[in-house]
């Protein structure tokens, strides 16, 4: 099978930004052999350097879109560009839309790129998972196990 | 007939923070500049009172995700000073290492993602990405030794958890310092090369004459310790420093505007460090600098981008400098009794002089605290020079002149965020 990543992207100190990494979490011991799982910040060479010489992307991350909380959207990104405005891409940082983008123009991202983002019900510091988002961490695992072993076994 | 004309930007894009800027003209005639500040006010010196003297590093160091060790430096070197503390040589050389790698950090960042595409005509640096590849693979390799070098003494990159009152909760072995010296050479080179890309830029020939402002520190080029001084003559201790300035309100800015008691502008950062201690730079960084003819004063807000090159060359060869003469401490921090009366700190963070000041009481608390940031310390400069800036350029079109006006404002990177402050009752005024 070609090299698979998933990274989930998050703070674990502010309430549903951890959804990311949450998935990222329970992913890390059901994969199927070959796919790599890692929790990131969004520091943009850190996570250019974690899907290097990847074939198959997924990204995982909190959005705020207004939307209500616990939905998901999917982007396939090796195409075309996610929305900027529902990946949190600020001045303060340069955001996951942002480093896609720049890694595209640098011939840096992977053939693959989905983009899984979970909408938030609350930043609180401190506080876990609101069960929306909760139950939208569990669906999306099985979801995307469910395609990381049919990837598996039609690359059998 | 005179045409007037208002040109707006309402989200300044490419700088730290959330501000806007208005410009009227009337005909040729500059009405009102103003750069205007919406970030939402922080609150963080009233935060900080009631808290213990050693929780401020770590409470500061959240006014900034670019520049956090500048907040816990400024706060350290005040509650140090209080307390008659001086901590040994191997302590202070391990926090000028940490601050190295948040200049280089921060200073890549800026000349490459937030100010290098106005000067190459492009949006953002996602575009500049793909026609200058390997200039901006350059950059995001700088910053990230930048970043290693925090991650390694400050426990992570961004807001270190490693630094406190006295010291460090853990200082790094040998070995673990040398493993950055192959990264750090490297980027030295980049750096090296990012100085002459930057200098074979279009410049506009400008030169700003008000009062520059730096740290002074015998021997080195000032980072995290020195005396205040000015190009008009001033030389300061930190705790004269409310003597001579003060902070004012403004409706448009959530952020305090500094300026000299009784009026005048001053300005801070790196073209101030430069022309007040080009000659303490690195031999390398004032080579860097002698190539491209840059001289030994800068008063060209635009060319700050080159500034900031050589800046980042001496980071990088202070830091492999500091590796090289490093020498384990016998312990990782110096205790630390509170004293009760008011400290005061300083340092350079990578945008200008930080000043903090805390007044505690004996058994430590926090008191009061009052934080004077980089950028509001040249917001008025700042506008000066934007007001100038217009007056010279009337003739573009509003377009152009809107380009060239954010371009003004991004050549001090701002850090708006950091800049914002509680203001009485005014802040919500609709």
């Amino acid at each position: 099978m070609t090299r698979t990543v998933v990274i989930g992207i998050g703070n674990r100190l502010r309430g549903d930004d951890a959804a990311g990494v949450a998935v990222a979490e329970q992913l890390r011991p059901r994969v199927p052999e070959g796919v790599e799982v890692v929790s990131c910040d969004e520091e943009p060479s850190r996570l250019m350097e974690a899907w290097e010489g990847a074939e198959s992307l997924l990204l995982v991350d909190t959005v705020s879109s207004g939307a209500p909380p616990g939905t998901l959207h999917r982007f396939d990104a090796g195409e075309e560009a996610v929305p900027a405005r529902t990946f949190r891409s600020s001045t303060h940082a340069i955001g996951v839309a942002d480093t896609i983008e720049l890694a595209r123009a640098l011939g840096r991202l992977p053939r693959r790129v989905r983009v899984y983002g979970i909408e938030a019900g609350s930043f609180e510091t401190g506080s876990p998972l609101t069960p929306a988002v909760e139950s939208a961490v569990t669906f999306l695992v099985r979801d995307v196990l469910a395609d990381l072993e049919e990837r598996c076994t039609s690359a059998r | 007939m005179s045409k007037r004309r208002t040109i707006v930007t309402d989200y300044l894009a490419r700088v730290e923070g959330e501000g806007a800027m208005t410009v009227q003209l009337d005909g040729d005639r500059v009405e009102h500049v103003e750069l205007r500040i919406f970030e939402p006010p922080r609150f963080f010196e009233a935060f900080l009172r009631g808290r213990s003297f050693l929780e401020a590093p770590d409470i500061t160091a959240r006014i900034c995700g670019i520049c956090p060790v500048a907040y816990q430096t400024s706060s350290i070197n005040a509650m140090e000073s209080l307390c008659g503390v001086v901590v040994p040589e191997p302590i202070r050389m391990l926090r000028r290492l940490l601050y190295c790698g948040e200049w280089i950090e921060s200073h890549a960042l800026h000349i490459y993602m937030l100010h290098a595409p106005d000067f190459l005509g492009y949006e953002s640096a996602i575009e500049l990405a793909r026609d200058a590849s390997q200039a901006v693979e350059r950059g995001l390799a700088l910053k990230r030794t930048g970043n290693d070098l925090m991650t390694l003494l400050g426990g992570r990159e961004i807001h270190p958890i490693n630094v406190r009152v006295g010291g460090f909760y853990r200082v790094p072995s040998r070995r673990e310092l040398r493993a950055l010296v192959e990264p750090l050479e490297l980027a030295r080179e980049a750096a090296l090369e990012t100085v002459r890309w930057t200098a074979g830029f279009d410049f506009p020939e400008r030169v700003v004459d008000c009062d520059l402002l730096a740290l002074d520190q015998p021997g080195e080029y000032a980072i995290e310790r020195g005396r205040i001084r000015s190009s008009a003559g001033l030389d300061l201790a930190p705790a004269e420093y409310d003597e001579h300035f003060e902070e004012l309100h403004v409706e448009r800015s959530n952020a305090l505007q500094s300026q000299l008691r009784g009026g005048g502008t001053y300005l801070c950062g790196p073209l101030a460090r430069y022309s007040l201690g080009a000659a303490r730079l690195s031999p390398l960084a004032r080579e860097a600098a002698a190539e491209i003819g840059l001289g030994n004063e800068c008063r060209d807000p635009f060319r700050s981008i080159v500034v900031r090159s050589v800046e980042l060359v001496h980071a990088c060869d202070e830091s492999l400098r500091l590796i090289e003469a490093y020498e384990d401490p016998e312990r990782p921090a110096e205790p630390v009794e509170p004293v009760a009366g008011t400290g005061y700190g300083v340092s350079e963070a990578p945008r200008g002089l930080l000043y903090h000041r805390y007044r505690l009481d004996g058994d430590g608390t926090i008191l009061e605290a009052k934080i004077v940031p980089p950028t509001s310390q040249n917001q008025l400069a700042i506008e000066d020079d934007l007001r100038d800036v217009v007056a010279r350029n009337t003739s573009l079109d509003d377009e152009v002149l809107r380009q060239l006006c954010e371009q003004t404002i991004r050549n001090y990177d701002p850090c708006i965020s950091c800049a914002t402050h509680f203001l009485d009752l005014q802040v919500d005024r609709k």
